[in-house]
């Protein structure tokens, strides 16, 4: 049963168009690659796409138009599309992986046999691209965790870990956005705003973006979080 | 007097200020939000001459109390059937009423109904997040919670007369909910898409803004339970490793990776919400094609009801 990529229809709003069953790289190019070109041509009564890992969900207004429409209008931009044609954009994200900021540094160290400082090497040098957005807010799941830090998560959540904080699980790392419980491994705190609150811009990534991570010191911290506001 | 102010007495959990939502934001893991019941606050606003998607107050059965500390504001209060009281003087469920300096407005649960929708003849001062003052249950972001010791202030504010606004059927809590398989109904048994139907799910006390748990046969995956996280709408039954379903609502997280056995059509959710815990629901499978066919019938019928009463 593989027929990908597979077009389910979605209640009475949505088509849920899947490249994979299981998360790879040329699938997720594929939902890129056909989120940018609905954005280019979008068909009637879209309302909106919702990339993830291995599909992309595209809601549409009932009322202008239906599942058939729209996954005809799909089959037709998925013909033509392979990859994505528009170059990913580099951001930049700061990290203090100094204490208070990174609290499971030392576990993380003795799980992977690493020195704290290896760790840190190794966090700087991954080559991580927006996947997607999910759980919360501003939540963005990159891709790109090098392998001799890829960690299962904790076996319990721990509560209360503060906004900002960076944390790995397997391949994956995020910069959270709000107070919240994780289980991932919080290895360093980032002053660099997820959400930039600016009207402009109020989210700092698109997905598919490609992020580096640069080291700061607590002092360089501080005078970023000041300047934040 | 152009504005009015009301000094918050009392306001019980997820009682919050709510617009037609926020579109487009999915992407960004920002779901709509907006009322849990939306055609609550559409019959409020259209009673006042808004717009429809204009910013009001969502009251849940935690109630609120609030006292007008200088103006005076009209209102209309529809969704659910809540007792509402100006200086203990009790109102219909669904009316358009006037609130003037000293009064005491009171609103708490009464026979049926979960949500309540407070439209006012004016315009909310609070800031607008990513251009809606929707709040985001979790977080609190948009025109936020409404506390006790705040005030709230409506500016441009309008005296319209009182008069009682009709509740439809449509408006009642709904216990059959139309749905459609899937996406991910290819990791349940047979049985399972059967007992879905078969039900019955009763909500239980795990009920807010972000969805509600249900507690019916279990409807237990028939594996990989570690699919990659993908979009949830409003509307997905997602179902955890143990076969609990939850149902997912306005607030609702953007991805998930459990998967999701079916997803109700939108129409229903209105009604859908004002169930209360321990009340159940049954789910109707349908095909795609009468979804949408329901949704135009719903639709059309909404309007026309609107139509009645449009200032």
């Amino acid at each position: 049963m593989s027929g990908f990529p597979r077009l389910t229809a979605v209640a009475d709003h949505a088509v849920l168009v899947e490249f994979a069953d299981a998360i790879s790289d040329e699938a997720h190019s594929r939902v890129l690659a056909l989120d940018q070109a609905i954005a280019r041509a979008p068909m009637a009564g879209l309302r909106e796409c919702v990339p993830a890992f291995v599909n992309l969900l595209v809601d549409f207004d009932p009322l202008a138009t239906d599942h058939q429409a729209v996954s005809q209008a799909l089959r037709v931009l998925l013909a033509q599309a392979a990859a994505p044609d528009r170059r990913p954009t580099q951001r930049e994200v700061l990290v203090c992986y100094e204490p208070p900021f990174a609290p499971d540094l030392p576990e993380v160290a003795q799980r992977t046999g690493l020195t704290p400082e290896a760790v840190i090497a190794a966090h700087l040098a991954g080559a991580y691209q927006v996947f997607l957005y999910g759980f919360a807010p501003g939540y963005a799941y990159l891709a790109g965790v090098p392998a001799a830090l890829r960690l299962d998560r904790k076996p319990a959540p721990v509560r209360g870990i503060a906004a900002g904080s960076v944390i790995i699980a397997g391949a994956q790392c995020l910069v959270t956005t709000l107070v919240m419980p994780t289980g991932w491994w919080i290895i360093g705190r980032s002053p660099t705003r997820i959400l930039t609150g600016q009207a402009q811009r109020p989210f700092l990534f698109d997905v598919g973006d490609h992020v580096a991570f640069r080291r700061v010191s607590a002092a360089d911290f501080d005078t970023a979080e000041r300047a934040n506001g | 007097m152009a504005d009015a102010v009301l000094s918050i007495l009392r306001a019980g959990p997820h009682v919050t200020l709510q617009d037609g939502g926020r579109r487009g934001m999915m992407r960004f893991g920002v779901p709509a939000s907006g009322p849990m019941d939306r055609k609550a606050l559409i019959v409020a606003n259209t009673a006042l001459g808004n717009a429809p998607g204009a910013a009001g107050i969502e009251v849940s059965l935690g109630g609120l109390e609030a006292e007008c500390t200088s103006g005076a504001v009209t209102l209309a209060a529809a969704g659910g059937g809540f007792v509402i009281e100006v200086d203990g003087q009790r109102l219909g469920a669904w009316q358009v009423f006037t609130l003037r300096a000293g009064q005491r407005l009171v609103v708490r649960p009464g026979p049926w109904g979960s949500w309540m929708c407070l439209a006012v003849a004016g315009q909310i001062e609070r800031p607008e997040w990513l251009g809606s003052l929707a709040t985001h249950g979790p977080t609190g972001l948009g025109g936020g919670r409404l506390l006790a010791g705040e005030t709230l202030t409506i500016t441009q504010t309008r005296l319209l007369p009182d008069r009682a606004l009709p509740c439809p059927a449509s408006a009642r809590p709904r216990h059959l909910l139309h749905a459609v398989a899937g996406p991910q109904d290819r990791f349940f048994s047979p049985q399972a898409l059967a007992d879905l139907q078969e039900g019955p799910f009763r909500l239980t006390s795990a009920y807010d803004r972000m969805g509600v748990r249900l507690a019916g046969p279990p409807l237990v995956p028939t594996g990989a339970l570690s699919i990659p996280s993908e979009p949830i709408l409003r509307g997905s039954i997602q179902v955890s490793g143990d076969g609990v379903a939850t149902l997912l609502l306005a607030d609702h997280q953007t991805t998930g990776g459990y998967p999701k056995i079916a997803t109700v059509i939108n129409d229903d959710l209105d009604g859908f919400v004002q169930c209360r815990p321990n009340q159940s629901v049954r789910f109707q499978l349908i095909a795609p094609q009468t979804a949408i066919t329901i949704a135009r019938q719903r639709a059309a019928s909404f309007q026309r009801y609107l139509a009645q009463f449009a200032s």
